[in-house]
């Protein structure tokens, strides 16, 4: 779409030339993150946008007269521009350098790569018995991470023991990294509880599904984390981040402008991690903004980055410099992976009513896994053993799924009136002794079946 | 209807105030509840239990500080408030207040005044101006172990904060299972009577207390206040912690040595239990929050005529004390709900419904409401024929004892 009459517009380049124009694949573009000047000059500051980390400058005071100029605006193109994105391989697996982001993946061993591979292999493998297992009719409803795994694995992965992640509902690839059974995810789903696991031991919050509303509890704890000194110490194992992620419809919420606004004035370590799929159910990312979601946070005086979330070494990249600057106190980072929902909303979604078939496969010519996948055996590092090991790691998981879901029983029917209160509620109290009463008063108790047992 | 039959809450005698937020708090007290003028006792320095001072930061005590006062005082209600959370985050250095220019302001009624200035700007926080973002970050800072007590400047300002109260808030342990604690207080200016501007005399209290997971309290006097703000604060539960604005410039004895007692449970003193406030034998009057006040000036005109009411003051909304109330419909055989939130599906529906279930053979009269209107809340020259006042409470006593 036209850049024309934007909000942007005038955002024109200070310095003509000083980022790549071109490149719509973002191929060789070198982008990085994008810093608000206001960080340092404060809130009275011009908003002024970097693209290099260097020097280019883009401010509001620059004359219109520039946006003749051959230079390109700083977000060309709309909220799905591909221009810009911090990307370390390309679609085909080709490793491409970057200057800011190479020594982020530096250390990492080939070893690494493939756990990153093994996690986001066995991620796709429970989405698929997942889904089966909805159909089947084991589970009401199932909402598939297909597609972003590069995304929550990458960034899962730069995460250190003692950070928190404060997911929405389909942060499937985080669950696995922080150590979550992916057969409690699927509690929620079955409907036998609304959360499913211990998300202190797991440092990996409980699902949200009111849209948005986390960020703010994201960034709430990265507060409190600075109130216990656990920011700036130096020691890598006290200092202490937060990870909210996000979609981009969320990004309309007024929780998630809130939550820019809490994080900025308190320099909270919270990295707000967007992983914009381009569909927020059927509504296009072009119903939510009309610049590039990461625009937004620079307006706030938080850095964001543009990432190519179907890339797992750039995803990783990025958070792992997001991350840092949080623990070291350098504040919150808006992080903007750019990937694909591959998959429907959620089993009851139908994509075919609102998107084509060439755009799914377009993306799908865009897998993640398909990325790692080439580049790893373009360096001959996916020997037959891995891929057979792993491919009996996916069966394993695949009967574990299959039979834990099978066995998880029927929460009793009084159990809902536990945990209601920390501390005993006489109206709760009214309530279950009357139902357990109740219930008890069937002389066919012993031994019912759901449904029969009146 | 004359006004000298009204009942007279403090904002009635204030010089005309164009917008309530901006009204100085030094205007108030106007009015006093019975008791000594000269029961303030000296002041002397008292240690609130551990002082964090030192281990949480907060500046030294500078000179301008006074003393935590001792023994029984008369106090303002707002007084009653600021002394009990102060006490609070010196008990607890987890504690910290969190609110809209409730820092160097010391809140737009001066609740929290002096706070930031003894401890700290950390811990009595100027937040910016997001109701909905003051609560969630509160619910971020509760799962990182801290007890955020909030002001809503507001009543008519909670509702950006709705969704975060009700749909986070309330459900965080539930959907934990027990794992999770959000100990987090709301503080809420709420109710009418102070000549304000829209949205600022409201009585949202049942929206509250009809969602499963939150506690909802109200105090009714400063010793009320006192206690209850600071068992709100050590409960585990989050609290909506009504405070009737009308009344925080009446002044009443407030023990300040009385010991911080267990938040929940039976004792007649804990934050689940509604009270007697007034023996009698021929009505119950139930009350709570701004109310009481109203009900037992009812009473008093009422026993001047020959008919004893009962007044009975709820204290608690979530849960309900449908007990304590019982025992008194079931010696007065009548019973009149009275509160300013709309009579329509309020607090007063379901306490005719509880006690039309439980003493059904006592009564002799149908369960009276007396309340706002279906309305939303009137202007301020007309708001007084909207509160129930005296005349209404006593034209339903009237009604109950016809039957």
């Amino acid at each position: 779409m036209s850049s024309s009459g934007l909000p942007h517009a005038d955002l024109t380049p200070a310095a003509p030339g000083a980022r790549p124009t071109g490149s719509p694949s973002g191929s060789t573009a070198p982008a990085a993150p994008w810093t608000p000047a206001a960080t340092h000059g404060g809130p009275a500051a011009a908003p002024v946008l970097t693209t290099d980390g260097r020097a280019a400058a883009y401010s509001t005071s620059q004359p219109s007269s520039a946006q003749s100029s051959s230079a390109q605006p700083a977000f060309e193109g709309g909220p799905l521009a591909e221009e810009g994105l911090v990307q370390l391989l390309t679609p085909t697996g080709e490793r491409v350098a970057h200057p800011e982001y190479d020594a982020y993946v530096a250390a990492l061993t080939d070893d690494d790569l493939r756990a990153m591979y093994r996690d986001m292999v066995l991620v796709r493998r429970f989405d698929t018995e997942a889904t089966a297992l909805q159909r089947q009719g084991e589970l009401a409803l199932f909402a598939q991470a297909l597609g972003q795994e590069a995304a929550q694995v990458g960034s899962g992965h730069a995460l250190r023991p003692q950070d928190h992640v404060f997911p929405s509902y389909r942060e499937h690839g985080v669950a696995h990294v922080r150590g979550v059974d992916l057969t409690d995810v699927l509690r929620l789903f079955r409907g036998v509880d609304h959360g499913g696991w211990d998300p202190v031991a797991h440092g990996f919050h409980l699902y949200t599904l009111v849209i948005g509303s986390h960020t703010l509890h994201a960034t709430g704890y990265a507060m409190g984390v600075v109130r216990d000194g656990l920011v700036g110490t130096g020691d890598p194992e006290k200092d202490t981040a937060v990870v909210t992620y996000f979609g981009d419809g969320a990004t309309s919420q007024g929780d998630v402008s809130e939550a820019l606004v809490f994080a900025a004035v308190n320099q909270a370590p919270v990295v707000l991690f967007c992983q914009n799929n381009q569909w927020a159910i059927s509504e296009p990312t072009t119903r939510q903004a009309t610049v590039p979601i990461a625009a937004r946070a620079p307006g706030f005086g938080i850095p964001a980055v543009r990432v190519d979330g179907n890339d797992v070494l750039a995803s990783y990249a990025v958070t792992a410099q997001a991350l840092e600057r949080a623990r070291s106190g350098g504040g919150p980072t808006f992080v903007e992976a750019f990937t694909y929902r591959m998959g429907a909303h959620t089993t009851s979604d139908d994509p075919s009513r609102y998107r084509s078939s060439e755009q799914e496969e377009y993306w799908r010519r865009r897998d993640p896994i398909e990325r790692l996948r080439a580049y790893l055996e373009s360096r001959d590092a996916l020997p037959s053993q891995f891929l057979a090991s792993l491919a009996a790691e996916g069966d394993a998981l695949g009967e574990h799924i299959r039979t834990t879901i099978r066995a998880m029983g029927h929460p009793s029917a009084a159990s809902m009136f536990e945990h209601v209160y920390a501390t005993p509620h006489a109206g709760v109290e009214a309530e279950r002794a009357w139902f357990e009463s109740y219930e008890s008063s069937f002389l066919d108790r012993p031994g019912h079946s759901e449904g029969s047992h009146r | 209807m004359s006004t000298a039959t009204h009942d007279s809450p403090a904002g009635l005698h204030l010089p005309a105030a164009p917008h309530a937020a901006v009204r100085p708090a030094s205007t108030g007290p106007t009015t006093t509840t019975s008791g000594p003028t000269d029961a303030t006792t000296t002041a002397t320095t008292h240690a609130p239990a551990a002082s964090s001072a030192a281990t949480t930061g907060a500046p030294a005590r500078s000179s301008d500080i006074p003393p935590f006062p001792t023994g029984v005082q008369k106090l303002t209600f707002a007084k009653a408030i600021t002394l009990g959370l102060r006490r609070a985050l010196a008990d607890d250095d987890k504690v910290l207040l969190m609110g809209e220019d409730i820092g160097r302001l010391g809140g737009v009624f001066r609740v929290t005044d002096g706070l930031q200035a003894e401890f700290g700007d950390d811990r009595v926080v100027d937040t910016p101006l997001a109701e909905s973002g003051i609560v969630g970050t509160a619910i971020g800072l509760a799962l990182r172990g801290y007890r955020p007590v909030l002001e809503i400047q507001f009543d008519g300002f909670i509702f950006p904060a709705y969704d975060q109260i009700t749909t986070q808030l309330a459900k965080m342990h539930y959907r934990s299972r027990g794992r999770l604690n959000l100990p987090v207080v709301i503080r809420v200016p709420y109710g009418g009577g102070i000549g304000a501007v829209e949205h600022h005399s409201e009585s949202p209290e049942v929206l509250f207390a009809h969602t499963a997971g939150l506690r909802v309290v109200t105090p009714s006097s400063p010793a009320e206040a006192y206690a209850l703000i600071q068992q709100a604060v050590t409960s585990p539960d989050p609290v909506l912690f009504f405070e009737p604005k009308g009344r925080y410039w009446e002044k009443g004895e407030v023990d300040l040595d009385a010991p911080a007692t267990a938040p929940h449970g039976d004792a007649a003193t804990g934050m689940d239990t509604a009270r007697v406030v007034r023996a009698g034998t021929d009505v119950t009057l139930v009350a709570y929050g701004p109310t009481v006040t109203t009900a037992l000036k009812a009473a008093e005109a009422a026993a001047a005529e020959g008919t004893s009411i009962e007044v009975v003051d709820l204290r608690t909304l979530s849960p309900l004390d449908t007990a304590t109330v019982a025992a008194s419909v079931q010696r007065t055989g009548r019973c009149v709900v009275v509160h300013e939130a709309p009579v329509m599906y309020g607090t007063g529906a379901e306490v005719a419904a509880r006690i039309t279930e439980e003493c059904f053979f006592h009564l002799e009269a149908p369960v009276l409401r007396v309340g706002g209107f279906h309305v939303p809340y009137p202007v301020a020259k007309i708001e007084h024929d909207y509160l129930p006042g005296l005349d209404r409470v006593l034209d339903a006593v009237d009604r109950a004892l016809a039957f």
